[in-house]
């Protein structure tokens, strides 16, 4: 039997539905849904979450976010600036910072600054403060590196433009190359704050006391005290409304820059 | 209006005598390339100088060795009685009193044009916003675009985009224009419009130092032709002489070619 290439299209999409329609046949038919139910989504339990996973869980991740961002950025934008520094040792050093920082999991980072500097030395700071420390400087040496692709996006005629009207490095820096390479920029920025926003669940390592709990400790706990995942699936679903807009916020920031572009 | 230098105080004191720019001994190497390979080049305030010479010839690295965008290897370039070369020297204020226009416009994007023609003014030579807004609409008239002060430069032309660099460059009250190749990126019919501005500020006496492809512009408006071949120059003198009447081979050679296009 000979078939046309129209038929051959249908015949492969044909099978292609019924292999899609089995499995969710499959996935809807095989598991006992109530089971599941009691084990994952228990009302009741959902219910105990508020108000509290939202008064003090999902705003203490914000903070440790707001914190980690803001001074992921500030550190961030001083690496970006010694590493693309005419002085030889800025760039050493900033490069050196940015690959040590990038080289290490963000765990290993957040217990060394926020639990085992205070046990070895005299460094006297709140756990939240700490961890926000650390949240920064995880995040800075890839907010760095963000910054540096940025403003070596810039062509050179820009910062050549600005100096040959006089102004100072610096002056250009903040005048001329910044403000452009910042709008190249917000929508890795954007990603960047997502994956800093999901970072904030390692810092609960460090012991936190009830209030100071963010999601992801706030949802570990509620599944030790009601022996159910219930919890943690609540806080999965809260993190879901802080980052999917997000996300969906940087893809329409990529596509509007596109069009400018 | 004459070469606004020569009335500067002070100026006739200098040992060096009358000369806006001294290029002394020029050499400029990139890596094991010598583009400039001894250049000599005296400009008197008021006069225009072009700069011809095949592409690779070192006319836009001499040019930017006047304004410092690139240093010297060896030799000196000074802006009246300032060395550039001399590590304390004020490259800055150097720079806010020559002018330069780029092949490329180097516009800055995110800015309306009035906003191009004001910001050195306000940053650098620290005029009020009435005085530089004042002054940008002047300049502006001048090269015939004060009804575009409130566009973005994507909505300019190309020959419109060079206009407004150059009365972005007028605007600092320069006591010298440097121009590299500032029509070469132009599509044909809006070269005219570039050529007029020049001629015209040419006719006002300004100082001018201009590399450039358009040998009826050379022949037509400027006081002096330099020839540069291979880092050297080669013949120096009136524009009849130099483009009329060469005496040297290569400049022949390089006349016969550009005339017969």
């Amino acid at each position: 039997m000979v078939l046309t290439k129209r038929q051959r299209t249908n015949a492969v999409r044909l099978g292609f539905y019924l292999l899609t329609g089995a499995a969710v046949a499959a996935v809807v038919l095989v598991p006992d849904w109530r089971d599941l139910q009691r084990a994952f989504f228990q009302w009741d339990i959902v219910t105990e979450q508020f108000p509290d996973i939202i008064t003090t869980a999902a705003k203490n991740t914000v903070l440790f976010t707001i914190y980690g961002f803001g001074g992921g950025l500030t550190l961030g934008l001083i690496l970006a600036l010694m590493r693309i520094s005419s002085f030889r040792p800025y760039r050493v050093f900033a490069g050196t910072v940015i690959d040590v920082i990038r080289g290490l999991p963000a765990l290993l980072l957040i217990l060394l600054i926020g639990f085992a500097l205070p046990i070895a030395t005299d460094v006297r700071m709140s756990r939240t403060g700490r961890a926000s420390i650390a949240l920064a400087i995880v995040a800075s040496a890839y907010i760095a590196e963000t910054i540096r692709s940025g403003i070596q996006a810039i062509p050179a005629g820009q910062m050549e433009a600005a100096r040959s009207l006089g102004m100072s490095y610096s002056r250009a820096m903040v005048t001329v190359i910044l403000p452009q390479a910042f709008r190249i920029i917000i929508p890795p920025m954007t990603n960047e704050l997502v994956l800093l926003l999901k970072d904030t669940a390692l810092v609960s390592v460090i012991g936190f006391t009830a209030a100071e709990r963010e999601l992801t400790r706030f949802g570990r706990d509620g599944v030790v005290s009601s022996a159910n995942a219930t919890p943690l699936v609540v806080a999965g679903l809260v993190y879901l409304a802080l980052t999917i807009p997000l996300t969906r916020l940087s893809a329409h920031l990529e596509r509007r820059a596109g069009r400018h572009r | 209006m004459t070469g606004p230098a020569v009335t500067e105080p002070g100026l006739l004191d200098v040992p060096h005598g009358h000369h806006i720019v001294q290029v002394r001994h020029l050499y400029k190497c990139f890596g094991d390339l010598e583009v400039l390979s001894g250049v000599n080049l005296l400009v008197d305030p008021g006069e225009v100088v072009c700069v011809i010479g095949a592409s690779g010839s070192g006319k836009s690295t001499l040019l930017r060795c006047v304004n410092g965008l690139e240093a010297a290897t060896r030799g000196r370039v000074l802006f009246e009685e300032t060395d550039l070369s001399d590590p304390d020297c004020d490259i800055d204020a150097v720079r806010a009193r020559i002018g330069m226009v780029f092949q490329l416009f180097n516009l800055f994007p995110h800015m309306t044009v009035l906003r191009n023609v004001t910001v050195a003014q306000r940053k650098v030579l620290k005029r009020g916003r009435a005085e530089a807004e004042g002054k940008a609409m002047d300049v502006l008239a001048r090269v015939g675009l004060a009804d575009r002060a409130g566009d973005y430069p994507e909505r300019l032309s190309g020959g419109q985009r060079q206009r407004v660099a150059i009365a972005r460059a007028l605007a600092m009250d320069p006591d010298l224009m440097l121009f590299d190749e500032a029509t070469s990126a132009l599509d044909p019919e809006l070269v005219g419009e570039v050529l007029a501005v020049m001629r015209g500020l040419a006719a006002d006496g300004m100082t001018m130092l201009v590399v450039t492809h358009e040998i009826g512009f050379a022949r037509h408006v400027a006081d002096r032709v330099v020839f540069l071949d291979e880092g050297v120059i080669c013949e120096e003198g009136t524009p009849e002489q130099v483009i009329g009447d060469p005496r040297e081979e290569r400049t022949k050679q390089f006349i016969s070619q550009v005339l017969q296009h």
